[in-house]
């Protein structure tokens, strides 16, 4: 299914690589994303999160074990490892253990579309960016199976305001993904990627290239916090109500998995607004007369450096916003989807037609 | 891909979703139900990928996954007596059952073998098939597509009225 021959040449090669019968280079292409997943989820996702909170409030952060606290995480892994796997009695035994193994499936399917630069992509589907919007229902049912299975008061408020939220912003979200697959004409991931590379760099990025495409950039960012429960839309899980949202009863591995699940979408959410808005792999750097900088800093190595750095930055952000923004109310939540953002995600909608019929 | 591998991961989903759907029917439990409705319908959409649907596997994850089934898990999840209520599965009227069963595996059967060859569609798709389907509804298929836009919004309307209704019968007293 790809588009081009120089594009997905890694991942190409690797699926078409058997011992036998088994198919060890798909199996391969699939472990990559999980591998990677876990490797960021643990250092930046854990380590980065407590050291930038604690920075924003004024404070050293782990410090203890190692230099800096490095080793923290690996203390934390070793900790959750060791805490009791507890099942309550009262508990749904088959929701509750299969939940949370259906959330960070329902995580780990979207990568599945996410291009590690112009060589490697799970696979390059044709509707690859409403693959990656689509498949978020899958965390919502196991939401909803942890939330039930828990059979606790706080677990079930939490699912289905977790998931009345997921399904809510998942509107104004994809009116404004589909405003950058108006100005791409595509719905490949790769292709939005090729489209927006070019000798000039971050000029010919949607974001910096289209007149309108701040408006769905900012829509869609502000909804993707919502889909992955971060603040200042983390009500499923607002501690000062629901001790810890649907994933109260949860401990050890299983409470670990919610952990990678959530930290795999905001991986996922970043990479995507990296890609429609802002090149993904493509080098940011312009050619500069005789210093191409852009041809330099452009290739399979660099354009996986560049897109991770970008959703790196996202992420930034998101921990940056949770740590200085309060929470908001059930009902702000409701009326800043249904009554700003998607209304003017139609009028994004609208504008970029507009632009893309009359530029 | 060779041919045994795609045989495997094909029998594979039809296996989950031949399996969860059996567990959908005769589950007791309409709870369980709800759930392996979801790998019956991720079965499917896999299904969908094989025959190179794409479009139409992710629409079926999106509108049945993350529409309809999430509508029916609240609905079970906001119905209070919903444990308590046992769902009869028993095998009831064994004999009118068997006879409809025959009747319509034999009517499919006489259909598939008489049209003999699956009809093959008149133009090979080329390049993007969104793209294909995005032009034909835009064009062939506007009607259709606009009526049930129409019906879609009369169903809201309804829906928001009902949903209202305390507030409009107290102002009429």
């Amino acid at each position: 299914m790809s588009q081009s021959p120089s594009l997905n040449t890694w991942s190409e090669a690797l699926s078409g690589f058997y011992i036998g019968w088994l198919p060890l280079g798909l199996l391969i292409v699939a472990a990559v994303p999980l591998i990677f997943i876990a490797l960021y989820a643990l250092t930046y996702g854990v380590y980065g999160e407590r050291k930038i909170s604690a920075f924003m409030q004024d404070r050293l952060g782990p410090m203890e074990v190692g230099k800096w606290g490095i080793l923290q995480t690996l203390a934390d892994i070793l900790k959750l490892l060791q805490k009791e796997d507890i099942v309550p009695t009262a508990a749904d035994k088959f929701l509750f253990v299969i939940g949370p193994v259906i959330m960070f499936v329902g995580s780990f399917m979207a990568f599945v579309v996410l291009p590690y630069g112009p060589a490697f992509i799970g696979a390059d589907l044709n509707v690859g960016l409403f693959y990656a919007i689509g498949i978020v229902s899958f965390e919502v049912v196991g939401i909803l199976a942890s939330g039930w299975g828990s059979n606790n008061k706080w677990a079930l408020y939490g699912a289905i305001r977790s998931v009345a939220q997921i399904v809510s912003y998942e509107i104004p979200a994809s009116i404004a993904l589909l405003c950058g697959a108006m100005m791409a004409g595509t719905l490949s991931m790769q292709q939005f990627c090729v489209l927006q590379s070019g000798p000039y760099g971050f000029i010919h990025y949607y974001l910096f290239s289209n007149p309108i495409a701040w408006l769905p950039f900012l829509i869609y960012f502000i909804a993707s916090l919502a889909e992955n429960n971060r603040a200042p839309f983390d009500i499923p899980e607002a501690e000062s109500e629901l001790v810890a949202g649907f994933f109260t009863e949860y401990s050890g591995m299983k409470f670990a998995m919610f952990f990678l699940a959530e930290y795999g979408s905001m991986f996922m959410v970043s990479a995507i607004i990296s890609i429609v808005f802002l090149g993904g792999w493509a080098s940011p750097l312009p050619n500069i007369g005789g210093f191409a900088l852009n041809e330099w800093t452009s290739g399979p190595v660099w354009g996986a450096f560049w897109i991770i750095m970008k959703a790196f930055f996202f992420i930034f952000v998101q921990m940056w916003l949770r740590w200085t923004l309060p929470r908001l109310r059930v009902d702000q939540l409701m009326f800043l989807c249904w009554k700003v953002l998607t209304p003017f995600a139609f009028i994004a909608f609208v504008l970029t037609a507009v632009w893309e019929i009359y530029k | 891909m060779n041919q045994l591998t795609l045989s495997i991961i094909f029998y594979l989903f039809a296996a989950v979703t031949v399996v969860s759907a059996a567990f959908v029917v005769f589950s007791k439990n309409v709870i369980y139900s709800a759930f392996a409705l979801l790998f019956t319908l991720f079965g499917v959409a896999a299904l969908y990928v094989f025959l190179s649907a794409d479009f139409i596997a992710i629409t079926q994850l999106v509108v049945y996954v993350g529409g309809i089934l999430v509508l029916l898990l609240f609905g079970v999840m906001f119905t209070n007596t919903i444990m308590q209520t046992d769902i009869k599965t028993d095998v009831m009227h064994v004999v009118p059952g068997t006879i409809l069963l025959i009747l319509m595996i034999a009517g499919m059967l006489y259909t598939f073998y008489t049209t003999g060859d699956w009809m093959p569609g008149e133009a090979q798709l080329q390049g993007s098939v969104v793209q294909r389907i995005g032009i034909e509804t835009m064009s062939r298929y506007m009607l259709p597509f606009e009526m049930a836009s129409v019906v879609l919004l009369v169903a809201l309307l309804g829906a928001a009225f009902l949903a209202r209704y305390d507030k409009a019968h107290k102002n009429e007293h």
